[in-house]
């Protein structure tokens, strides 16, 4: 492989990456706030399958893409006004809507099955596409992958280094006192996983009007994305940075199996495209382990200096969730 | 009369009646006729006894699934890994029967050997979620999740790679056992009186086990309030890993009886979505094992039902499991809604 070809499928990681990055970051802020939306491998089947319909219908990709968030944002609503306002399970909401509304997808998705439609372009931009290595990673893409990269850096810069982002990990850790200071912790609850659903949604039409264009029903190859980018989540610690990251490695993983495809002739394809998953478990039991009592209980034991190694190591890898992840707040 | 159990049945019908308006105006929308639609799936699934038949043959996966699932909810466990525990019995029993091809034993033996080995698969793929879970941290549900992708790759590379048909392998599975190693059928119907059988004794040994046990009941209290089993010295974790075993075994049985009785082979796509439909069985039921017989059939009648809607009506036929899906949904929020009227009348 020639350093050309490496570098543009190193580019088409972070292409194919974008919907992934959409549904972490939405799926973070969420539960940053305390709302574990499990709906998500629903919502972006629903949301690919209405973007493209209607980009397809009004030949206006962005409609398709404004589409696409706000099926996001109204089954996010679903399941806030279900888990904040009637106090039912999160898990058990989020888990009807995420079958539901892929069944839904399917069903409405009928007539759009392997219908060519409109895609979105790529658009270099002048002199930064000319930089030698990073111009092609970076700047040639499409326009849903720049606001990808953009949606990082703003949400990190949100979550923590903003006064309301200071809020926001509040009401997701210490509900209670950040109510004592002022916040409406419903409401906000309300108003992130509203906003989180339609970065999630923002994901169905990133595949379906970009990286992966079309509507291909049950062989989209799209379900499954959504359970992914839950776990990717977890991985990322809830920090939009850590999470991108874990898309992005993802991403690398899914594109290392098709690369050696050609050479593992005897491994079935499907058995590749699945090789991320046992690693994202390892990685969850690496990133949780720490939290295990009999971890804490065997590391006590251990002499000081390797205790000490350890221990660090732990701590590096660890992700702790929000305290309140899923416990409903009320204010008596 | 919000508190009795007839207020409780009325939030229920209300949410019933939600569910099937809000699929009718889906259907509208797209231009297709509800009545006529809701017709054709109650005709395809009790119009003919070979119609109900198929029914009942989807109605034994289902119902073992939420059998298992009663347990491992409550012990409070989400087990999302369901679906990967069913296609690890079909490997396992798919394993037993291609062990004992070439042998002498009697065929009631072996399949009895196939079931047997079914459960295991189904309880070991369950405890591994379990171990998991309880000595990683990692929750059942993304581990159980992660799993059951590794199932459905297992199944495939097993059915592309060392089990493969002579000749071509294909996406219909590995070759099919001979007739003497499948459960007894109905003459001319594809239903087994046995597996009927076996799903029925298992929900009701499952019922009687939560209800009248005391090992039902600390796993109750284990899924209630952990910590304060814990503290009331139940070994909870011990807990947690029966009630993964137990669920696991049921839906490695589900998974055996798609071998045994349904298939006689293993198939890509052997669990056929039957965990994830068990989970909304038993959510539906709000995890009452009583109702999980009545409930199990109508959803193997929504889902056989929605063959015939392609066909007569040119509709996908995953409207089942959008109506199956929405009558869930309501029934959690009207729960929720009387939950909170019901604490609006205490506080007046």
């Amino acid at each position: 492989m020639t350093q050309e070809t490496i570098l543009i499928g190193l580019a088409g990681i972070l292409a194919a990456s974008a919907p992934i990055v959409f549904a972490v970051l939405g799926e973070t802020l969420s539960e940053r706030a305390g709302v574990i939306n499990l709906s998500m491998n629903g919502t972006i089947l629903l949301a690919a399958m209405g973007g493209f319909a209607v980009a397809y219908n009004t030949n206006n990709i962005l409609l398709g893409f404004l589409t696409g968030m706000l099926i996001g944002a109204l089954v996010a609503l679903i399941v806030a006004f279900a888990s904040i306002t009637l106090n039912q399970s999160q898990v058990a909401v989020g888990f009807v809507l995420a079958l539901t509304c892929r069944d839904l997808s399917y069903f409405l998705g009928s007539p759009y099955m392997g219908v060519p439609g409109p895609r979105l372009q790529a658009i270099p931009i002048p002199i930064l596409s000319d930089i030698p290595i990073l111009g092609v990673l970076f700047f040639r893409q499409d326009a849903i992958t720049y606001i990808s990269f953009i949606a990082i850096i703003l949400a990190w810069v949100w979550v923590y280094r903003t006064r309301p982002g200071l809020m926001l990990q509040g009401i997701g850790e210490k509900p209670a006192a950040a109510y004592i200071r002022g916040a409406n912790v419903n409401l906000m609850r309300y108003v992130y996983t509203v906003v989180g659903g339609a970065l999630i949604g923002l994901a169905g039409p990133a595949f379906s009007l970009a990286s992966r264009a079309g509507w291909m029903g049950t062989i989209s190859g799209l379900d499954g994305f959504g359970w992914i980018a839950l776990s990717i989540t977890i991985f990322g610690g809830w920090n939009p940075i850590r999470g991108a990251f874990g898309a992005y490695l993802f991403g690398f993983l899914q594109w290392l199996g098709l690369v050696l495809q050609p050479v593992l002739t005897q491994v079935p394809s499907q058995v590749l495209q699945v090789a991320p998953f046992p690693l994202m478990i390892l990685t969850l039991l690496l990133v949780n382990i720490g939290n295990a009592e009999w971890v804490e209980r065997t590391l006590a034991a251990m002499p000081e200096s390797t205790r000490k190694f350890f221990a660090k190591l732990l701590r590096a890898m660890r992700a702790s969730p929000p305290a309140a992840l899923g416990v409903p707040f009320e204010r008596d | 009369m919000l508190k009795n159990r007839f207020g409780g049945l009325l939030f229920q019908l209300i949410a019933l009646a939600l569910s099937f308006g809000v699929v009718s105006l889906i259907l509208i929308s797209i231009g297709a006729s509800p009545t006529q639609a809701f017709q054709n799936m109650f005709r395809g699934s009790f119009g003919e006894i070979r119609k109900f038949a198929e029914v009942l043959v989807a109605f034994v996966p289902l119902l073992l699934v939420t059998a298992g699932l009663l347990v491992t909810f409550s012990a409070g466990l989400w087990n999302i890994g369901v679906e990967g525990q069913i296609v690890l019995g079909a490997i396992a029993t798919t394993w037993v029967y291609r062990y004992f091809l070439e042998s002498d034993l009697p065929p009631a033996l072996i399949i009895t050997f196939a079931i047997l080995g079914g459960m295991i698969g189904g309880a070991l793929w369950a405890a591994l979620t379990g171990i998991l879970k309880v000595f990683g941290g990692v929750n059942e549900i993304f581990g159980g999740l992660g799993l059951n992708f590794v199932a459905t790759a297992l199944t495939i590379y097993l059915i592309f790679g060392p089990w493969k048909r002579p000749g071509v392998a294909s996406m219909s599975g590995t070759v099919p056992f001979p007739d003497e190693f499948s459960l007894p059928l109905l003459a001319d119907l594809r239903i087994s009186p046995w597996a009927l059988g076996i799903a029925l004794v298992a929900i009701l040994i499952v019922f009687f086990l939560l209800q009248g046990t005391y090992f039902g009941l600390k796993l109750k209290a284990v899924g209630k309030n952990f910590r304060a089993a814990y503290l009331l010295g139940i070994p909870t974790w011990q807990y947690l890993m029966y009630s993964f075993l137990i669920g696991g075994a049921l839906a490695g049985l589900a998974g055996a009886m798609q071998v045994a009785a349904v298939y006689h082979r293993l198939i890509p796509s052997i669990s056929s979505g039957y965990g994830y439909l068990g989970l909304m069985v038993a959510m539906l039921i709000n995890y009452q094992a009583i109702w999980a017989i009545p409930v199990a059939l109508f959803f193997a009648a929504l889902n056989i039902g929605s063959i015939q809607l392609p066909i007569v009506m040119k509709l996908d036929s995953s409207l089942a499991g959008v109506l199956q899906g929405t009558l869930v949904l309501f029934v959690l929020l009207m729960e929720g809604a009387r939950q909170k009227l019901m604490k609006r009348e205490q506080t007046t």
